[in-house]
């Protein structure tokens, strides 16, 4: 591990000074950790944002839900708000991980939780994101984990959380307070980034910037999915994962969210697949059509080429249960 | 004197069921497992060794290079850095199990990536692991690398190893009323031991204490010696308690020569600590196989031959080679039989024993062929092995000592509920999930090693056990104690297990299953020969002495132990070695294992939802351990039959899946409740306590019974392991 001066921010302001002048934020350092051992991330000040007052659930004047960016995993998922008018969230953040590092793990800090990809994590191998200008291991190499969607000749990597899954298809936003003071809103959809030939950014967050909360619009309603497929039951991360909230009115689909993990360089959401649902009476040729519709660009790797049928086949058994009436998953 | 005895003969007494005080064979709870499970057991990492500073092993980031320099004065300029080692007696890769030497190898020809090529010492762990990632290495690369093993050329003196060709396989396959040629392929395995290798050197003069973590020690001792160019009687090894060892703490290991080349040069101790990516980077692998099993069997479902063809990998110049075809010679029968095994030279990262090796992989394409042909013919799967029993050796025409195979396939179907099975595939459904049933049989060959111990009667009447036996979280402790304290009789608590240093009396180690049968026979003869002591005191014969809490029976005489001694301890030795029963019979262990499963017809996903295991593996020593081990080897058979593999890049024979969240052991919610039930047996000819190994033989066909009933489920034959969901979905139609 590289050495590294340690500091703790008392306010957001001091927080976002230090963010500023290049520390990197820790919180619960689940990941950050693990990748500063392995010196992939050799950050040269942590500063830690533990004693900073964003570990509430609040409700929004809209009535909907203020997430603290320091709200652990376990602490949202166990949430009586979150489990009865967002449960699709409650669901998604308990497939992922182990209690224990739920436990420790936070809201803010798991929107920032890096690839898994193999070859970032290894500093013998050459990884553009990890290394810019080094050139892509995965591809050409072991790429199981790897995205389907939205990929680039600099990198194949793919977005690994579960939470950022469930937010994407609860149309939630990231609170962020810039560097100056100043408090903006990105839809979760928008807040991580496809590769292109950047792909050592992840997401939107600029020098300084701080998440402090996640806003979930009022309760959707409907019915809410959450579908992880992965190699072994527990402990592993997703090959696909899909979150649904569905609502049905006299057996036709009224409306209906989908968001996609492990295939892309970000949780994937693609609104014609909502669209060629929304309005329709539900049938295994729909979910076909929608699944078509999703993956008509979907390009393999080689090792991950299962996962566009993976992909189409989870998509269509969440649409047959998100769609069952009277449903509740 | 010490109470040799060689196992010439079967053993006609039947000694330890004679015993009175009871506690051979009970669930006796392990004496060292309250400390362990309180974090008071020391591992190697743990010792507190004062003025100890941390070693950390420098990888090399080419498959194939010379090593053309290091620029040390860079990394000693970093803070807290000591000393940085590239010394030509660094090792390349761990000595093979048993090896008893470990030749000088030197790192400055890199063979494969991750290859250990210096050290780096600091006052810190972090410090000298920030160095060892800076150490800046200069490399004449070299382009001879081969990673494939499956595009490798083979040497002629690589080709069919162990082989045998007995009848013509070609024409007993031609004129076969059913018959089956397929290839199996099984990934390579880390042994993912819990605990990572560490090792801590201090010297004190010429003499060097390595507090390691080692299954093996009396061997081990011998391999730093012989690394090192010192005398073994220089060295001392400790390893009392060891994380788990799976076959990759066998033979001594880069970091143990490292710590003791740089403690040596420092004069400081020395820790040495793999990180978890290091121990898949240089730490002894499982080869991959590829296996072409033929099977041709008559009319009434008898096999006329089996053909079981290999290959494998390991490193230029290693003697090891997957021992895949090991049980596939005896098990069955067949009068053509054709088994080799090549081996290709790849530059991947040294292969050697993992958790079973041979009959682990072996028996799980065996078993997948036998699952196959019984179908082919139209016969239940348990009925098709029965018929295939053989009465003697088909090889050697030896008898075979006791094997409860029958048994144990009997035992186990009716446990299981195998007579409600639907036996034509893909008929049982709940929702998305296909339910299916298998079966496969267990075999692993069986061994005896010799081995030494010494027991104490102390003055106060407290056996005192001692030996460099290892515990690998096996029960070593408590089986000692148990036959010992039957032996001597003497309640648990008032018998003391010393294990794991080389000062005490050389043993088997932990390996191969046979630890515990050969260890135990040790103890038992040393309490032999205090039982002879005490029988010479009393004019009595040993064999009419009746021990128990303390007090000896002889006759119409009853004393306590410590009224007999006087105030004086008295000292037993054993000494046990292997002899002509080893060779006079064929000695397995056996079992049957009996799985449901249930596959997810959406997206491949496989649970297992029931396991059922019946075990004969001689004498049971204690049920809880002897029952724990095989829900380990029967979880380790999920986890090669569905979720293991190292992921080898094929490029520059890397591995892609080098920490514990990619390269996928089973996690609890993989595991379904397993039941085990041993059956009861006594093996005279296998050693002088009638026990046999167990340690190994849940593992060995366990993985064959998933796919066996995923087929069941399914209709869908998984011959690439592991059978994880890709490989489900395309064999699924839409």
């Amino acid at each position: 591990m590289r050495p590294f001066n340690y500091s703790r921010a008392e306010t957001e302001k001091e927080a976002a000074d230090a963010g500023s002048d290049g520390a990197t934020f820790i919180a619960g350092g689940t990941n950050l950790l693990d990748l500063m051992k392995l010196e992939v991330m050799t950050p040269d000040a942590l500063v830690d944002i533990n004693p900073l007052d964003l570990k509430s659930i609040s409700t929004t004047d809209d009535g909907g839900l203020r997430i603290g960016a320091l709200v652990t995993n376990s602490d949202c998922a166990a949430d009586q708000r979150v489990r009865h008018d967002y449960p699709v969230l409650s669901k998604a953040i308990l497939a992922g991980a182990s209690g224990q590092l739920r436990n420790k793990a936070t809201t803010g800090g798991n929107l920032c939780q890096r690839t898994r990809c193999y070859y970032f994590y290894d500093t013998a191998m050459p990884c553009n994101k990890r290394e810019p200008g080094s050139g892509c291991g995965a591809i050409g190499g072991v790429n199981r984990l790897h995205a389907i969607l939205g990929a680039s000749d600099a990198c194949i990597a793919t977005y690994p959380g579960d939470m950022a899954v469930a937010l994407s298809a609860l149309d939630a936003s990231v609170e962020i307070r810039s560097a100056n003071g100043n408090m903006r809103s990105v839809p979760v959809t928008d807040f991580h980034r496809l590769p292109g030939d950047t792909p050592e950014k992840d997401n939107v967050l600029e020098t300084g910037d701080l998440i402090t909360a996640v806003t979930l619009p009022p309760p959707p309603g409907g019915t809410h999915v959450y579908r992880k497929v992965r190699d072994r039951s527990s402990y592993a991360f997703a090959l696909v994962s899909v979150a649904a909230v569905a609502k049905m009115e006299n057996g036709k689909i009224s409306g209906i969210r989908l968001a996609f993990g492990g295939i892309a360089h970000k949780p994937w959401h693609d609104p014609a697949v909502e669209d060629v649902l929304t309005g329709e009476s539900p049938s295994e040729a729909l979910f076909d059509k929608a699944g078509e519709i999703l993956l008509k660009d979907a390009i393999g790797q080689g090792s991950n080429d299962f996962k566009i049928p993976l992909a189409r086949r989870t998509l269509s058994a969440v649409l047959r249960q998100a769609t069952a009436s009277g449903a509740s998953a | 004197m010490t109470n040799k005895f060689e196992m010439n003969d079967p053993v006609a007494d039947l000694k330890l069921d004679r015993m009175k005080q009871g506690l051979v064979g009970s669930p006796m709870d392990r004496p060292d497992g309250k400390m362990k499970v309180s974090g008071q057991a020391t591992y190697a990492h743990e010792w507190d060794v004062p003025g100890r500073v941390y070693g950390f092993l420098v990888r090399s980031r080419h498959p194939r290079a010379r090593v053309t320099g290091i620029n040390r004065d860079a990394v000693m300029q970093m803070p807290g850095i000591l000393g940085v080692y590239d010394d030509k007696r660094l090792l390349r890769n761990p000595a093979q199990g048993m090896a008893d030497e470990a030749p000088v190898q030197g790192t400055e020809e890199v063979f494969y990536l991750g290859q250990p090529i210096a050290l780096v010492v600091a006052e810190t762990f972090e410090q000298a692991r920030h160095g060892a990632e800076a150490l800046e290495v200069s490399y004449t690369t070299l382009d001879d690398g081969v990673f494939d093993p499956e595009t490798a050329n083979i040497a002629d003196d690589d080709r069919g190893r162990k082989a045998l060709d007995q009848g013509d396989i070609e024409t007993a396959m031609a004129q076969a009323e059913f018959s089956l040629d397929e290839t199996y392929r099984t990934p390579g395995h880390n042994s993912a031991a819990m605990e990572p290798h560490c090792s801590i050197a201090e010297w004190d003069g010429d003499q060097l204490t390595l507090r390691g973590s080692y299954q093996m020690l009396k061997f081990n001792r011998n391999e730093l010696a012989d690394s090192l160019g010192i005398d073994p009687a220089n060295v001392r090894i400790l390893s009392p308690y060891i994380g788990g060892g799976f076959g990759s703490k066998l033979g001594i290991a880069p970091e143990a020569v490292s710590a003791a080349i740089a403690a040596k040069d420092l004069g400081r101790p020395v820790c040495v600590t793999l990180a978890r990516q290091q121990v898949f980077d240089m730490v002894m692998r499982r080869s991959e196989t590829r296996q072409r099993v033929r099977l041709a069997c008559d009319q009434s479902g008898k096999l006329t031959a089996i053909g079981h063809e290999a290959l494998v990998s390991n490193l230029p110049g290693e003697t090891f080679s997957e021992p895949v075809v090991q049980a596939t010679h005896f098990l069955y029968g067949g009068a053509t039989r054709r088994l080799g095994i090549d081996v290709a030279r790849v530059n991947r990262m040294c292969a050697g024993s993992v958790r079973g090796p041979g009959e682990a992989v072996g028996m799980q394409a065996l078993e997948n062929a036998m699952d196959e042909l019984a179908e082919r013919a139209g016969i239940d799967p348990v009925e098709f092995r029965k018929r295939n029993i053989p009465e003697e050796h088909p090889e050697k025409g030896i008898p075979y000592s006791t094997r409860k195979l029958h048994e144990a396939l009997d035992e186990g179907a009716k446990r299981f509920g195998w007579e409600k099975r639907s036996a034509e595939p893909a008929k049982v459904r709940e929702g998305e999930w296909l339910i299916g049933t298998g079966m496969a049989t267990a075999a692993r060959v069986n061994m005896l090693q010799e081995s030494q111990a010494r027991v104490t009667l102390t003055a106060e009447g407290k056996a005192v056990v001692e030996t460099d036996m290892t515990d690998i979280g096996t029960g070593t402790y408590a089986i000692l104690t148990q036959i010992s304290g039957d032996m001597l009789g003497l309640p648990p608590e008032n018998v003391e297990t010393r294990l794991g240093d080389t000062d005490f009396p050389p043993a088997s180690g932990s390996g191969g299953s046979f630890g515990a049968s050969s260890s135990g026979s040790a103890v038992f003869l040393a309490c032999e020969d205090i039982r002879k002591q005490i029988a010479e005191k009393l004019q009595a014969d040993e064999a009419d002495l009746d021990l128990e809490n303390g007090e000896v029976n002889a006759g119409d005489q009853t004393h306590k132990l410590s009224d007999l001694l006087n105030g004086k301890p008295m000292t037993g030795e054993g000494h046990v070695v292997p002899g002509k029963t080893g060779e006079a019979v064929s000695q397995g262990t056996y079992g049957a294992f009996f799985v449901e499963v249930a596959v997810n017809s959406t997206t491949g996903e496989t649970r297992v939802r029931r396991m059922q295991g019946t075990f004969d593996a001689g004498r049971i020593l204690n049920e809880k351990t002897a029952t724990s081990q095989c829900y380990g080897g029967m979880v380790w058979g999920i986890g090669i039959a569905l979720t293991e593999e190292l992921m080898f890049d094929n490029r520059d024979g890397h591995i892609a899946n080098r920490d514990l969240a990619e390269y996928h052991v089973p996690v609890n919610l993989d595991v379904p409740d397993i039941e085990v039930h041993l059956l009861k047996e006594r093996d005279p000819w296998a050693s002088p306590i009638q026990s046999k190994g167990i340690g190994e033989l849940s593992i060995c066909g366990a993985a064959a019974a998933i796919t066996n009933a995923m087929y069941n489920a399914t209709g869908i034959r998984f011959r690439d392991y592991p059978a994880t969901l890709d490989k489900v979905i395309s064999g699924m139609a839409d």
